[in-house]
């Protein structure tokens, strides 16, 4: 049932002008940070507001809306996400990747592939890839205009020098068709290689920090690596305790005190689709 | 005041508007691919098309330049009462409005600068025509190859060379929209 007392998808129209005009130039320069006015939500920043206000933006009464939070439907930020839009667009929503026209999204893509006609938004909370190395904005907009992004290798080179390997595994950079070098969201990097060539839209709403950004279709998205050095898309080296799956991302689950611990799906609408074609794993009762 | 002025505006502003950019947004996204909008009635010479993509961006935070015969008191006053949308020169818009001749040159508009390639035009260009059969695109959105009726080819070839500074287009014609980023390669 749609709340009567608010506009359609909450936000007024003025604000999603200002929204809309900011995605369109996203998509347009792809992978570059587009300021906008972000808004007060109702609900705390770091909830989501910036992806949030982008779903406000594009939703329409005829789409399907999803929401996930570390690929799963059922959990708090979902599930309130979802009830918002309910309550406030009146749209009908599933937890079904392939019913979906809209799915916002918060650390996670959909296992199953994406297709046209479908919207990503994701929920964003550093979008500025160099902030941990350059603190100053008036810095990192300078490195974005002169495609000044040595440092970014630098801190790759740290990691194996430290580490034997490259040890980032979330939030992993990735250069946009060659200009732009893009924080990809906290998405584990076993996600990355899905953003590069992909039917969908995929639009990122960083609500505190006001910035837009934006992948069209079929763009080139490259994880920054090194010659002797590729990038590994890694996952934990188990088979889904659910559905038996053995190439979708895993969450490990502590499930006793006694050390005991399973691995199992992080898409639940992946795994209980699995489950449902009669996968069974080792741990499934 | 002429009742046509009051007339011709979204019915149903949230939905219409919400359907008209996903529209856009969609053109925008696929260069090469053609949408239909509706929803507005503007008066002559603007298209149904070109109507409701004002209606959907514009506000009085845009300054929008009417160009050639789209620069008459018809346009002036819808816009003026629909939109809030202030008139300005072509070197101070957001967004501008007119047919392929009337908009030239290119050179009058911004294109954004170095620190923020967003803060640029978008112009939003009236067509007789729009098919997509023409100029062969590439570049993001587009999977291999797609083709659109450009006006002209050297103007987007010099555009594309900006990036990522330059202009973005909205091409309408009838109730269609296309679009073409300045991110895509026209050859």
């Amino acid at each position: 049932m749609t709340d009567q007392a608010y506009n359609f998808a909450y936000l007024d129209e003025q604000t999603k002008r200002m929204i809309r005009r900011a995605i369109l130039k996203g998509l347009a320069i792809p992978g570059y940070q587009v300021p906008f006015a972000s808004r007060e939500m109702p609900m705390p920043y770091g909830w989501g507001t910036g992806g949030v206000q982008v779903s406000a933006a594009v939703l329409t009464p005829d789409d399907r809306f999803k929401v996930i939070d570390q690929g799963a439907d059922d959990t708090t930020n979902a599930v309130s996400i979802r009830s918002f839009f309910e309550r406030t667009a009146g749209v009908a929503t599933t937890t079904v990747t392939a019913d979906a026209s809209i799915i916002q999204t918060r650390h996670r893509i959909p296992e199953e592939p994406l297709t046209e006609g479908q919207v990503l938004v994701y929920q964003v909370p550093i979008p500025e890839p160099l902030r941990f190395l350059e603190p100053r904005e008036s810095e990192t907009r300078k490195m974005h205009a002169l495609e000044e992004y040595g440092l970014m290798h630098v801190k790759l080179y740290e990691d194996i020098a430290r580490h034997g390997h490259i040890a980032t595994s979330y939030a992993y950079p990735v250069k946009v068709e060659g200009r732009y070098v893009m924080d990809p969201s906290p998405i584990p990097k076993f996600d990355n290689p899905k953003m590069g060539d992909m039917a969908a839209i995929q639009l990122f709403g960083a609500g505190r920090e006001q910035r837009i950004y934006a992948l069209p279709p079929y763009t080139q998205v490259i994880s920054l690596d090194f010659e002797d050095h590729p990038f590994e898309a890694s996952k934990a080296n188990h088979a889904c305790g659910l559905c038996g799956s053995e190439d979708s991302y895993l969450d490990e689950v502590i499930i006793d005190d006694a050390g005991g611990r399973m691995f199992v799906c992080s898409d639940t609408d992946y795994c209980e689709a699995r489950q449902a074609a009669g996968h069974k794993g080792q741990d499934a009762a | 005041m002429e009742a046509q002025v009051l007339s011709g505006g979204f019915t149903d502003p949230a939905v219409q508007s919400a359907h008209a950019f996903r529209s856009v947004m969609e053109a925008m996204a696929r260069p090469g691919t053609l949408h239909a909008v509706s929803g507005a009635v503007p008066p002559a010479p603007l298209s149904a098309a070109a109507g409701a993509i004002l209606l959907t961006l514009c506000d009085t935070d845009t300054p929008v330049f009417l160009a050639g015969a789209a620069d008459c008191d018809a346009v002036r006053s819808w816009l003026a009462f629909h939109t809030g949308a202030p008139l300005a020169g072509p070197s101070h818009c957001m967004f501008a409005l007119g047919t392929w001749d009337g908009l030239a040159p290119l050179s009058a508009y911004p294109i954004g600068t170095a620190e923020y390639p967003d803060r640029s035009a978008t112009l939003i260009v009236e067509l007789p025509e729009l098919s997509t059969a023409g100029s062969v695109l590439t570049g993001p959105g587009i999977k291999d190859k797609a083709a659109l009726s450009l006006p002209e080819v050297q103007a987007f070839q010099a555009n594309h060379a900006l990036f990522p500074l330059g202009l973005d287009f909205i091409f309408t014609s009838g109730d269609h929209v296309a679009a073409l980023p300045r991110s895509s390669e026209v050859g």
